[in-house]
């Protein structure tokens, strides 16, 4: 117990060390983890949204975007990592190459199975009403889709967060986690300091990211589900 | 955290085995077979057989923790949301964090490292096993009923056979799951494939050992993936015509 007192104290004096020469401090070390880790979602973002949304809206590649999401299971991230130094070398590349392979998956699958199950026949009926594709897409499947898409982005972030703090173990600084790899330096209390901030960086981010696909969920579909805010997200594919 | 600091004072040119040249070890070129088959009896195969033991422990552990507590809340409905919420913090805690937070108390051992996989097992099979059976419907649990079947009778012989290929589905990704964060278990714990990847990172980056014991990580989990699929067919013939 001693040293979890210590190590809350460590976050107290955030994250220096009496005596030792001063130490990168934990809020900076926090907005570096958040940084390094939303540069890497919002990258996958930017390549995976637009492909899965579009598969699912014309109802193709269902073989790719599912199988996508089971292979993207099977990949350790520290082996990713790992694999991403042989060949690259040490450094931010390395990593932000590691978190976008890693986010891309969950949030193409999501947004694909988001698109392509909206009813039928509401798309149908939204075609009589003479509904462009686009505005179909824009003002129907889209709405619809919103849960799904974004329990698919937030798994990507909780993951990409988790690598983060992973990446410090192939060498990689900048992260909460270096505190955890530096024990030489920091001593037990503040590696477990360090451990608590990170769990508690992603509780906080896991459930403000709720709190954010409530508000975009449009009003009706809130009527039929589960009012509750639901922690950790279900993968489209994750439930047989 | 032992792994490490060992790991800082080795020797700068670690187990590269005893062949007669390092020559593309010293060049540190993207692979060098010769280390490979040097190594592969003394660190890597072990270091697969340990992954898999520490993956089947957590596993089945979770399995049976999972089930029973999905078993209670399937009969009292007011047990899901506790279990669901405690299952998804233990989820969301990172891996790196939930290890070095059990390690000071629970030690430096496999133990410590089994407790951190098996709760990261709970919510994926918990969630799965109960979606399974609550999605029975209903005319075929009054049919068992009407059949004479008592309460466990129709579980065992209606409820759970028809609620298999999502338990099995659960299963499935647990197990992918626990095998990618037994790769970070080596950081307290010192065995499985993380211990070599750990130990070339910090020999200079050692590239032979990083991408095989990284390219074993991934193989595996793709294997064990590929074998429960296979093993999801067998056990649900009926579910393939269906879903296919």
């Amino acid at each position: 117990m001693h040293d979890f007192t210590e190590a809350f104290k460590f976050i107290g004096r955030d994250g220096q060390i009496p005596g030792a020469p001063p130490l990168p401090t934990l809020v900076h070390l926090t907005l570096e983890t958040l940084k390094i880790a939303g540069i890497g979602v919002a990258l996958a973002l930017l390549i995976a949204l637009p492909v899965g949304i579009w598969l699912g809206h014309i109802h193709r590649g269902s073989f790719v975007a599912i199988n996508l999401g089971n292979i993207w299971r099977a990949l350790p991230s520290l082996a990713v990592l790992a694999i991403g130094v042989a060949f690259l070398g040490l450094g931010l590349d390395n990593v932000e190459l590691a978190l976008i392979v890693l986010a891309i998956p969950p949030i193409i699958t999501n947004a694909y199975v988001a698109v392509d199950e909206v009813d039928r026949d509401v798309v149908d009926a939204a075609r009589g009403m003479g509904m462009s594709g686009w505005e179909i897409l824009r003002k129907v499947e889209l709405p619809l889709g919103i849960p799904l898409i974004f329990a698919g982005i937030r798994t990507a972030a909780l993951f990409v967060v988790s690598t983060t703090t992973i990446a410090a173990l192939t060498g990689y600084s900048g992260s909460l986690g270096d505190i955890i790899n530096n024990e030489a330096s920091y001593h037990l209390p503040g590696v477990i300091g360090a451990a608590i901030c990170i769990a508690a960086l992603a509780l906080l981010l896991e459930f403000g990211l709720a709190l954010v696909q409530r508000a975009l969920t449009p009003r009706g579909l809130k009527l039929t589900e589960d009012p509750g805010v639901t922690f950790a997200p279900v993968a489209a594919t994750d439930v047989a | 955290m032992t792994v490490l600091l060992a790991a800082a004072h080795a020797p700068v040119i670690p187990n590269f085995g005893n062949p007669s040249s390092f020559a593309c070890e010293r060049a540190n070129r993207l692979f060098c077979s010769d280390w490979v088959s040097h190594n592969w009896s003394t660190v890597l195969w072990p270091a697969l057989r340990q992954h898999l033991v520490l993956t089947l422990i957590a596993v089945s552990l979770g399995f049976v923790i999972s089930t029973t507590l999905a078993l209670i809340a399937y009969r009292r409905r007011w047990f899901e949301r506790p279990v669901l919420i405690v299952t998804s913090i233990l989820y969301t805690i990172p891996s790196l964090a939930l290890f070095e937070l059990l390690a000071p108390s629970l030690g430096l051992n496999r133990t410590t490292a089994e407790v951190a996989l098996v709760s990261y097992t709970l919510l994926i099979m918990f969630r799965n096993t109960l979606t399974g059976l609550r999605e029975v419907p209903d005319e075929v649990r009054d049919a068992a009923a009407g059949m004479g079947m008592g309460p466990l009778q129709s579980l065992l012989r209606v409820e759970l056979p028809l609620a298999l290929p999502a338990i099995t589905a659960g299963v499935r990704i647990a197990t992918v799951t626990v095998i990618s964060l037994a790769t970070v278990a080596a950081l307290i714990d010192n065995e499985g494939l993380g211990v070599p990847i750990l130990t070339a990172i910090s020999n200079e980056v050692f590239k032979t050992e990083l991408i095989v014991a990284g390219g074993m990580a991934v193989g595996l989990a793709l294997a064990a993936d590929g074998l429960l699929v296979l093993v999801q067919r067998w056990l649900t013939p009926w579910a393939r015509a269906r879903s296919a």
